[in-house]
């Protein structure tokens, strides 16, 4: 069974960040979404259900609205009523869905997300690295419903005009949605009780390669030592690539002057982006070597190891 | 200008080719085409998906799964590391994502999941049992000892002609003759909905360590104590148990189980044994959980029995019988066929 471990803390880009290993063993890093991004995603979840409540009881008014003049004109009690009846049952069926069903048919699917999540871009994950089940996503749904609808009930019943009833329920609410804010892992306690947790769902390009001869032509004119290469480590290389794939002109000019320093070449070339590209593609055929060789040299501080 | 002599010939511009990129053309095919199987899945899209993507997607994901630890030990290639992370667990969520169909669950959750569940709480049903009764007892104990207590218990809108005081005949009518009454439908479906919005209740506020779960039960109950008192008082008991037992044995038990599975996470919280409390909350969460969606089921079939079977039949006898059936119809199949259900819950194979 797959299980999480702490991220080393030379990996972790930031708090939010957590290993899981796969049932294959492959350890994969995710990141917890952010509360600010939770909250954001509920939100646009209630806009969601609040229009799609409104718009159907609208329509179910109006259709009843029509059955009612139908009743004045022919005079037919008994069908007529049962019409009534038929549609007064489907919107209350469907204030229930609108309570119980939308968040679990959302997260059942394969996205593990509703609207709201998608659009944010996070997702739920078991907590285990296991298989999400239905069961856990109808404990932490079910949960919901003390967390949000009770305080809310709560006033409704209370009149809202009751200042203990405001002041119980914000009490209530404070408790429920401050307590993703006491524990690591973010979680409410729906989550608690389900075994899961909310994770950044990624969703990343496959960018060209850099080092291939087509990507860039001109780079071949520079030609680097060994010794020229060796005054960088993996994080220069990335920091290069980085700087390469944004493609910023002014960054790319200053990062190609600040490694001509370090080098010991004249910084003034006339191409600065065929200079990086150059210096990146041949640093990394030697970080690269030395990594299949079991030596490798984690930045420019770091000696040959 | 930099017009060093080091500009190389084209046979070494291809010697320029790092191992790591030629790992990477060799397979990015295969990336490729697990990225779209997964987008389309992402997007609802399963029927667009052919049958041999959808036969090749485990072992797809797999091999990508492998091209990502190859990456990492030979590769300092960042973005591609960085999109085979994210791959690998879009995969991941798809191949190990919720069990899609939800017929294959609902056949594994009738065929014995849910009844394994309702067993597998096993104290904590005895204890919201005990409760029960013991808040019936209350209710009638302390309407018996000062009936202006009822009014306490009893919310005024189901009271209307069931107060103290009321005549015999008052309340003979408030149990029979009922049939031709109108809107059932509506009554059913609110019905249903207010008790499930309560036994939900009752589960989720386990969360505080069961203790609100036993008050909810204890406050449901002493309603239905106050009111066998009231009818007894008229002598009619017989008849108000038949009255209430045509729903109220699976309302009931719907309640039970729901205060149940309340108690179940309350007590897993508290007690947590030899488990971490957050591994034991998640567990008795789950099985909570499974024995919610059947309890709200139940309920959709006690409100049936409320708004129109309990209507329909005028008579204590055959209220009786319809009752007697529906609790030994639950009581049977929670606990007379004790099978192990085909294990479709969690196992960790992908799909």
């Amino acid at each position: 069974m797959a299980a999480t471990i702490a991220m080393p803390t030379r990996h972790a880009r930031s708090n939010r960040d957590r290993m899981l290993i796969t049932p294959e063993g492959v350890a994969l890093p995710i990141t917890l979404a952010s509360r600010g991004s939770r909250a954001g995603a509920l939100m646009l979840d209630f806009i969601f259900l609040g229009t799609a409540f409104i718009a159907v009881t609208i329509a179910l008014i109006s259709l009843g609205g029509g059955v009612a003049s139908l009743i004045g004109q022919f005079d037919m009690g008994g069908s007529a009523s049962a019409a009534l009846q038929f549609l007064v049952v489907v919107w209350i069926i469907m204030t229930f869905m609108v309570r119980y069903a939308w968040f679990l048919w959302f997260e059942l699917g394969a996205r593990g997300a509703t609207p709201g999540k998608r659009l944010v871009g996070i997702r739920i994950a078991a907590r285990d690295g296991g298989r999400l089940t239905a069961e856990m996503v109808i404990a932490r749904n079910l949960l919901r419903d003390i967390e949000l609808f009770l305080p809310i009930g709560f006033i409704a019943s209370a009149g809202a005009d009751s200042t203990p009833a405001w002041l119980a329920a914000t009490a209530w609410f404070a408790m429920f949605m401050l307590l993703p804010c006491f524990n690591r892992d973010r979680l409410r306690a729906g989550d608690v009780i389900a075994g899961t947790w909310v994770v950044e769902a990624p969703r990343r390009k496959l960018e060209a390669a850099m080092t291939l001869p087509e990507a860039a032509p001109s780079a071949a004119q520079y030609r680097f030592t060994d010794a020229e290469l060796a005054v960088y480590g993996e994080y220069e290389l990335q920091t290069l690539e980085r700087v390469l794939r944004e493609g910023r002109e002014p960054a790319i000019e200053s990062v190609q002057a600040t490694i001509a320093a370090k080098i010991g070449r004249d910084p003034w070339v006339s191409d600065s982006r065929a200079f990086l590209e150059a210096y990146y593609a041949q640093l990394r055929a030697r970080l690269e070597t030395g990594m299949r060789m079991g030596k490798r040299k984690a930045d420019k501080f770091a000696g040959e190891a | 200008m930099a017009s060093r002599p080091d500009i190389l010939g084209p046979d070494l511009l291809t010697a320029a080719l790092l191992r790591s990129d030629r790992f990477r053309i060799e397979r990015e095919a295969d990336w490729q085409r697990l990225d779209a199987i997964v987008t389309s899945m992402e997007k609802g899209r399963i029927r667009r998906v052919s049958d041999e993507d959808l036969l090749a997607l485990p072992q797809l994901y797999r091999t990508v799964a492998s091209s990502l630890s190859i990456a990492r030990a030979i590769s300092l290639d960042a973005a591609t590391l960085r999109y085979l992370e994210a791959l690998v667990q879009r995969a991941w969520f798809v191949v190990y994502g919720p069990r899609s169909s939800l017929t294959t669950w609902l056949r594994g959750f009738l065929g014995g999941g849910w009844s394994q569940a309702v067993r597998g709480l096993g104290l904590d049903l005895a204890l919201a049992l005990a409760v029960m009764v013991a808040g019936t007892l209350v209710g009638w104990l302390l309407v018996a000892h000062d009936p202006e207590w009822y009014r306490a218990i009893v919310p005024s809108g189901y009271a209307d002609a069931r107060v103290p005081g009321a005549s015999r005949a008052a309340l003979h009518g408030t149990l029979f003759g009922n049939s031709e009454q109108n809107g059932l439908g509506a009554f059913a479906a609110y019905l249903f909905s207010n008790n499930a919005g309560v036994s939900i209740m009752a589960f989720a506020l386990g969360f505080a360590f069961g203790v609100p779960t036993l008050l909810l039960l204890i406050q449901n109950t002493a309603m239905l104590g106050a009111m066998l008192w009231l009818y007894h008082g008229a002598g009619l008991t017989l008849d108000f148990a038949a009255w209430i037992s045509v729903h109220g044995t699976t309302e009931l038990f719907a309640i039970l189980l729901a205060g149940g599975a309340g108690l179940h996470i309350g007590r897993a919280m508290a007690f947590p044994g030899t488990r971490s409390v957050l591994a034991a909350a998640s567990e008795a969460g789950r099985r909570g959980a499974q024995v919610m969606a059947g309890v709200v089921l139940m309920l959709v079939v006690a409100a049936m029995l409320e708004g129109f079977a309990r209507q329909l039949i005028d008579n204590t006898a055959g209220r009786l019988i319809v009752g007697g059936f529906m609790l030994a119809f639950w009581c049977a199949y929670f606990f007379a066929f004790a099978r192990e259900p085909r294990t479709v819950a969690s196992d960790g194979e992908p799909a």
